[in-house]
């Protein structure tokens, strides 16, 4: 029996189980009202407790089943493998193990299967077929058994609907710690590849080298390939173009906030600022795309007009598109923060005749001042981690420069093209993307901590 | 004396005046600069969309007087299906062409000819064919499909007077193009390859059909785990959860997952999804999973901020009544949240369609051209068949790349627009 039709099994009778139990206890309000004891929850709870003792132990079951299921058919298939096969390596025997499970879902095959290969698929597709059954017969009669023990609990004094309750709390307290395993999971796994890296390429090699050159030799005697991961070029390509970004993003966004929260009318305000949140919600892959098709041949031609060379993957047209990308994020940001400066703070500066300007830049600014730190600190990190803006407009060579005409590469560049297309696991060149993943995990990490710490602490001060 | 001071004092006030005056203009325009700064911004971009991308919508295609000849198709005449269908269609459309100019003869010339037209008016013609096999041996007049290079001149996207080494075509293909024109045999039509099919390396038949399909199967999957996930968490930090250290790190927890990187997001998901569950790579559901994960925290901060809304009057009605603490949240609490959560989810729904870095990092950069069935077959998604369109040499790629980014954001527009609409309907003012 399939999985999905085993499922949808279960699902009936899980439904069964509901109407069971709802029934039994409908019966016994109608035989409450003859004169025995009253039942303590609506009918709907004991459906409800019914149904989930039925689903819960049976789901369970069918997950354990499912994570022991290839270790076993593993051990039954090398079982039935002739024993000089048997004493290859583990990787090699993986292989072989992977030509039998190909064999049985039908994958692309490269001639003739060998003999012993067929035999080994028949013994993998024979032990499948009986594990599937039993697992079938064994989630239905556990399913239909735990049901019989529920039901025979529907009593009058039986507290169904504390327990269904219960339960349900529990599953909200599974469900927030999702958060927590993602942030895990993320950490874990990218800490544990870039560790794998770490035993080819030395930490203090990665973090403080000056050349990179990620190809490592597929043959020995290979000549000019030794691979050199050196990712001094690549910080410094992300803080040139993140520079850039934040050198436009900053003040524009800071002005137009200032000038959509203090000068604006109520009316342009209105359809001002949802336009510029518009650029917000225009994907990055669109940004890339103008910035490769359009800023990057201008910024060429315009350097061509004035006689001197801009390349046209320019650290410059990347940076420029990204920071109008961050804009309205800065600008978002700093009007919450100008807005939540009091009202009489401005006042007392109109009251001892400061112009508006004046009071904006000596008493509004000074006094938003943490906030709007806070929310520059989280556009850098959003600038760092941008990755399709540079993917299709920043270079791919590692240039150790800081001419934001030149081409250079940037962190997450370098991820994309080193894990995109085939791929050797292992291979330090593919590991290295973990690394990097992991540099830009941390950094991140931390100026977004740093920011909300900063961003809270200052919205305590005024409330 | 006090005068003379008060005099003197008023006099510096107003001997600086006019400077202060003159830089609260100045100010306030740079403010107004900076806000124009985005608006420019906004309209060169559109504009430049819109001027690259409506084209593609229409496609040239050439009038030409098909026979529909029985011993090309069908020798047999047993109109067999399976030799309708494997027939040499292409070969049709060569003689149509031959016919339309037959003093071109030799074998150079004749190739130029035939590659006016595209392999997809062989494909056309087999469509029509096998759906009415009684039209066999009859000539027909059909607008059938041109090739790009074609396309880009009879659009204007490529200009016919550079030198002929400048451009694809040649000046004899010019000429015969500009001969079909003359005839009225030359025009644009509506482009049905671009909605209906798949990726492919001729653009004029390449579409973005199964893109949308794979981004449909992605969404699918995100809501399917990212909504009863987010509003679940929601509902527990802000109804049941103590105030203590553990629920304080959910919270930085989620706040910081909402800033992460999103290929950060697509390194787990290489690292955790495809390299030790074994997931296949290229596959919506994986695509779902890690676009799940990076929406989970916007439906989480929206979802909770719908919570707040919800007045503590009617969470105290509900228990004085007797109701118990689970009967209040569902019955009462979450029926008022729920406009403001879908908002949310909406909004974040919107994200993931069009984020594209991490799906990069699970494979989902494939040439596709057929149209996934399932979330577990290899597709891609919209924005990944843009940038994978934004890197193809080909001219006519460029107005593709610009039409499906006005698709994308079309959709945008039309999750962003609901949203907006379910807050304008229910919003609530207690």
């Amino acid at each position: 029996m399939a999985s999905s039709t085993l499922l949808i099994a279960l699902i009936g009778l899980t439904a069964f189980a509901y109407f069971l139990g709802r029934q039994r206890a409908i019966v016994g309000v109608v035989a409450a009202k003859k004169g025995t004891r009253p039942f303590h929850s609506l009918p709907g709870y004991y459906g409800g407790y019914v149904a989930l003792w039925c689903v819960l132990p049976a789901l369970a079951l069918f997950a354990i089943w499912h994570a022991v299921e290839p270790v076993v058919l593993r051990a039954a298939v090398v079982d039935a493998l002739p024993a000089d096969m048997q004493q290859l390596s583990e990787g090699r025997l993986g292989l072989v193990f992977n030509d039998v499970r190909n064999l049985v879902e039908g994958g692309v095959q490269l001639g003739e299967p060998d003999p012993t290969i067929a035999a080994a698929a028949e013994r993998y597709s024979e032990v499948r077929q009986t594990s599937r059954r039993l697992l079938a017969g064994t989630v239905l009669v556990l399913g239909v058994a735990t049901l019989g023990w529920a039901v025979r609990r529907v009593r009058p004094d039986f507290r169904a609907r504390n327990r269904v309750e219960k339960s349900i709390e529990y599953l909200f307290v599974a469900a927030s710690t999702v958060a927590i395993l993602t942030t895990i999971g993320i950490f874990v796994s990218v800490l544990f590849e870039a560790l794998r890296f770490f035993q080819q390429v030395s930490p203090f090699e990665f973090l403080f080298g000056l050349n990179w050159s990620p190809q490592t030799a597929i043959r020995e005697d290979q000549v000019g390939s030794s691979g050199a991961f050196g990712a001094i070029p690549l910080f410094t390509g992300t803080l040139l173009i993140s520079g850039i970004a934040m050198a436009v993003a900053a003040p524009v966004g800071l002005m137009s906030a200032i000038y959509l929260s203090e000068y604006a009318s109520r009316r342009v305000r209105a359809w001002v600022k949802p336009l510029l949140e518009l650029l917000a919600g225009i994907p990055t892959v669109v940004y890339g795309y103008f910035a490769a098709l359009t800023v990057g041949p201008f910024l060429r031609g315009l350097g061509d007009s004035l006689g001197f060379e801009v390349a046209s993957e320019s650290a410059l047209g990347a940076g420029l598109v990204m920071g109008i990308m961050i804009i309205p994020f800065v600008s978002s940001l700093s009007d919450d923060v100008i807005n939540a400066v009091p009202q009489a703070l401005r006042d007392g500066s109109y009251g001892l005749g400061a112009t508006q300007s004046e009071t904006i830049r000596q008493v509004i600014l000074p006094a938003a001042l943490p906030g709007i730190v806070g929310a520059l600190l989280l556009a850098v990190s959003r600038a760092i981690g941008e990755t399709m803006i540079v993917v299709m407009a920043a270079g791919l060579a590692a240039n150790l420069t800081a001419n934001p005409f030149e081409a250079v590469t940037t962190v997450t560049v370098q991820i994309v093209t080193l894990l995109v297309g085939d791929q050797e696991f292992d291979s330090a060149k593919t590991l290295a993307a973990f690394a990097l993943g992991l540099v830009l995990f941390l950094v991140t990490l931390a100026l977004n901590v740093i920011a909300l710490r900063v961003v809270r602490h200052y919205r305590e001060q005024y409330d | 004396m006090t005068d003379g001071r008060a005099m003197s004092t008023r006099d510096r006030v107003g001997a600086r005046l006019g400077r202060r005056h003159r830089n609260e203009v100045a100010f306030r325009l740079l403010g107004l600069a900076a806000t124009l700064v985005g608006l420019v911004f906004l309209a060169v971009f559109f504009f430049t969309l819109v001027v690259n991308g409506v084209p593609a919508f229409q496609q040239t295609r050439i009038l030409l007087d098909v026979e529909l000849a029985a011993d090309t198709i069908d020798p047999d005449g047993e109109r067999d299906p399976e030799t309708l269908r494997t027939a040499s269609y292409q070969s049709l459309v060569r003689d149509a062409l031959d016919e339309r100019f037959p003093n071109v003869t030799s074998r150079g010339e004749r190739r130029a000819l035939y590659s006016l037209m595209s392999a997809g008016a062989g494909l056309e013609l087999r469509d029509i064919v096998t759906s009415n096999p009684e039209l066999i041996g009859q000539t027909l007049s059909l607008w059938l499909l041109a090739d790009d290079d074609v396309d880009m001149a009879v659009k204007g996207n490529v200009r016919r007077d550079l030198p002929e080494s400048a451009r694809q075509l040649t000046d004899r293909q010019i000429e015969w193009i500009e001969a079909l024109e003359a005839d009225g045999r030359v025009d644009l039509k509506f482009n049905r390859f671009f909605f209906t099919s798949g990726d492919s390396r001729d653009p004029e038949l390449a579409g973005i059909w199964s893109a949308t399909v794979g981004s449909f199967f992605m969404l699918l999957v995100t809501l399917v785990i990212s909504f009863p996930l987010g509003v679940a968490t929601a509902m527990y930090l802000e109804e049941f959860a103590p105030r203590n250290r553990w629920t304080d790190m959910i919270e930085v927890n989620i706040n910081n997952l909402a800033a992460v990187p999103s290929i950060v997001f697509g390194l787990l998901g290489l690292a955790l999804f495809i390299n030790l569950f074994g997931l296949p790579r290229s596959a919506p559901l994986v695509g779902g999973l890690v676009l799940s994960l990076m929406t989970l925290p916007v439906i989480i901060i929206a979802s909770r901020a719908a919570l707040t809304a919800v007045p503590p009057s009617i969470r105290e009605a509900a228990l004085g009544v007797g109701a118990s603490k689970m009967q209040m949240v569902f019955h009462h609490v979450l029926p008022l949240a729920m406009p403001g959560m879908l908002t949310g989810t909406i909004i974040g729904m919107a994200r993931a369609l069009g984020e594209s870095a991490p799906l990069l990092m699970i494979g989902m950069v494939a040439f596709i051209v057929d149209v996934p069935e399932s979330p577990l077959d290899p597709s891609t998604a919209l924005p990944v068949q843009v940038f994978l369109w934004a890197d193809s040499p080909e001219r006519a790629f460029v107005e593709r790349t610009s039409a499906a980014i006005l698709v994308l954001l079309a959709f945008l527009l039309l999750m962003n627009l609901a949203a907006i609409l379910l807050r304008k309907r229910f919003e609530r003012r207690y």
